[in-house]
């Protein structure tokens, strides 16, 4: 392409455009998503696809949405009065936003990990089961199988075959975070929400939870809120750059970190940001 | 250009890099010029200040690698930041090749003899070392100004130079059928001019580095280049 006429300046990608679909079929689609927090406007007009078997990142400085954002996926902020959303969010062709939906079956479909790790207070082995048991009726030796196969998923089995009858609480932060990935993997989700998974861990811990991650997507459809860019540039496959409740700029995740078409972006990931 | 970094001291390490490649890029330009003049006046003290001052330039290629490497590994640049890196790493190497190119003029200095001194001959390559010249000192300005536009006036500039290179060679070979005796000098002013010809190419190549490293891709057009610089076959007494 000889683009010698090109000017210097970056343009502004228009704001809430589908502006690069992932490659493949989309999981989750989102459009025109508009947010309320009671009075105050907290997501406009949201654009963009989840791709099937693919981690899309969402990026952006303190209060830009992405967390609110990711809490529509799993319809966790009707847990809360006065706070709403409109417009659709399709998980593959049902409307997530319909209030006819059972909600109990929507979390069973759709995981979340949160930042905290929140193992129960209860054994390793109980933690995985208690979810399982809410939604089907099995033999013990199937829930054993169940609950090593959920172990094996969250890259913490061979660390816990021995005391699976240990408390919950009696592992490290990193295991206790792979415990509650484990527990959402037990349920048999298609996607899986996170929301800044490695915040409270060790870089050990992180990285651990990050090759995860990249197994983890061969199952499972990922969606990940994180502050660390270098982790958003090293797991995720698109990313989706989010300021003052817009989506900025929504691409393939190298793209992003190399050339990202909006200046805001760019500001952003190089730290130039107020 | 964008507003400064959170972190003060990035906008510190990244100048720091532009200030090593400017004055590597000040000194391969001396070099250009000195080695050419030193040639044509015979001036073998002058050739050899040409080649010793070439490990100066040397090191300023050492130490721009080793502040990018550090750079990358304290900053994890992103985008412009990691392109501009990239790119001074380019240059830096594009600046090197420059400088040994003018050094190996500066050798042949002191291999030259025998009195012939074809004016015409030596007019063509100091025509083609001002062009080439002014084609690095307008890359480098265009590197350091962050100006696409002028980065491409070199790039398409780069034909005139082959074109020279091209006619000089048809001169020299003239001259070489005319006397066998001019063979020795004219063959040492066939390798000036080749390597001017190649400090030409670098000149294009940090043009192609600015592309890269202002639009965020290569550049995919081939470059314009004047004829080839081949002997036409002369017959005998032409």
């Amino acid at each position: 392409m000889n683009n010698l006429n090109v000017s210097v300046d970056l343009p502004q990608a228009p704001v809430g455009s589908l502006a690069s679909v992932p490659a493949g079929p989309p999981k989750i689609t989102v459009r025109d998503l508009n947010f309320y927090y009671g009075q105050s406007k907290a997501l406009k007009s949201i654009n963009l696809t989840l791709g099937l078997n693919r981690v899309t990142a969402f990026i952006g400085p303190s209060g830009c949405g992405k967390s609110t954002l990711l809490r529509i996926f799993n319809r966790m902020y009707d847990l809360y009065p006065g706070q709403r959303a409109e417009g659709q969010v399709l998980l593959d062709k049902s409307n997530i936003l319909d209030p006819k939906l059972d909600l109990n079956l929507l979390r069973a479909r759709v995981g979340m990990v949160f930042q905290k790790p929140t193992p129960f207070p209860m054994t390793i082995y109980e933690n995985i089961a208690f979810g399982v048991r809410l939604y089907e009726k099995i033999s013990k030796s199937e829930m054993d199988d169940r609950v090593e196969k959920a172990l094996r998923g969250g890259a913490l089995w061979e660390e816990v075959k021995d005391k699976l009858n240990a408390s919950g609480l009696s592992l490290s932060g990193g295991q206790q975070q792979r415990l509650c990935i484990a527990r959402t993997v037990a349920v048999r989700p298609e996607v899986i929400l996170f929301d800044e998974p490695c915040s409270a861990l060790d870089p050990i811990s992180t990285a651990k939870i990050e090759e995860l991650i990249s197994e983890l997507k061969e199952d499972y459809t990922i969606a990940i809120v994180t502050h660390n860019m270098q982790q958003a540039a090293r797991v995720s496959d698109e990313t989706a750059f989010m300021y003052l409740g817009e989506l900025v700029e929504f691409d393939s995740t190298s793209k992003i970190f190399t050339s990202p078409s909006d200046r805001r972006t760019q500001d952003y990931i190089t730290g130039r940001f107020g | 250009m964008a507003s400064e970094h959170t972190a003060k001291a990035f906008d510190v390490d990244l100048q720091e890099l532009s200030r090593l490649v400017a004055e590597m890029g000040g000194l391969a330009e001396r070099q250009i010029v000195d080695s050419v003049d030193a040639l044509v006046r015979r001036d073998v003290a002058l050739g050899r200040q040409v080649v010793a001052l070439d490990v100066e330039i040397d090191k300023l290629q050492h130490q721009i690698e080793e502040r990018a490497v550090l750079t990358i590994a304290r900053r994890q640049p992103m985008a412009v930041d990691l392109r501009e890196i990239v790119s001074s790493l380019r240059v830096a190497t594009d600046l090197e090749r420059i400088g040994d190119l003018a050094k190996n003029i500066g050798k042949r200095v002191g291999q030259l003899d025998g009195d012939f001194n074809p004016l015409k001959l030596i007019r063509g390559l100091q025509h083609m070392t001002t062009l080439v010249q002014s084609q690095v000192k307008s890359v480098l300005d265009a590197y350091a100004a962050h100006n696409l536009p002028a980065a491409m006036e070199v790039w398409k500039g780069d034909e005139e130079v082959d074109a020279i290179c091209t006619s000089l060679f048809r001169e020299l070979l003239t001259y070489m059928m005319e006397d066998p005796r001019n063979i020795s000098f004219c063959i040492h002013l066939m390798f000036c001019a080749k390597n001017i010809e190649r400090i030409g190419d670098h000149a294009t190549n940090i043009a192609e580095t600015v592309f890269y490293m202002i639009e965020g891709q290569q550049l995919q057009s081939p470059r314009p280049r004047g004829e080839p610089s081949n002997f036409a076959p002369v017959a005998p007494g032409n």
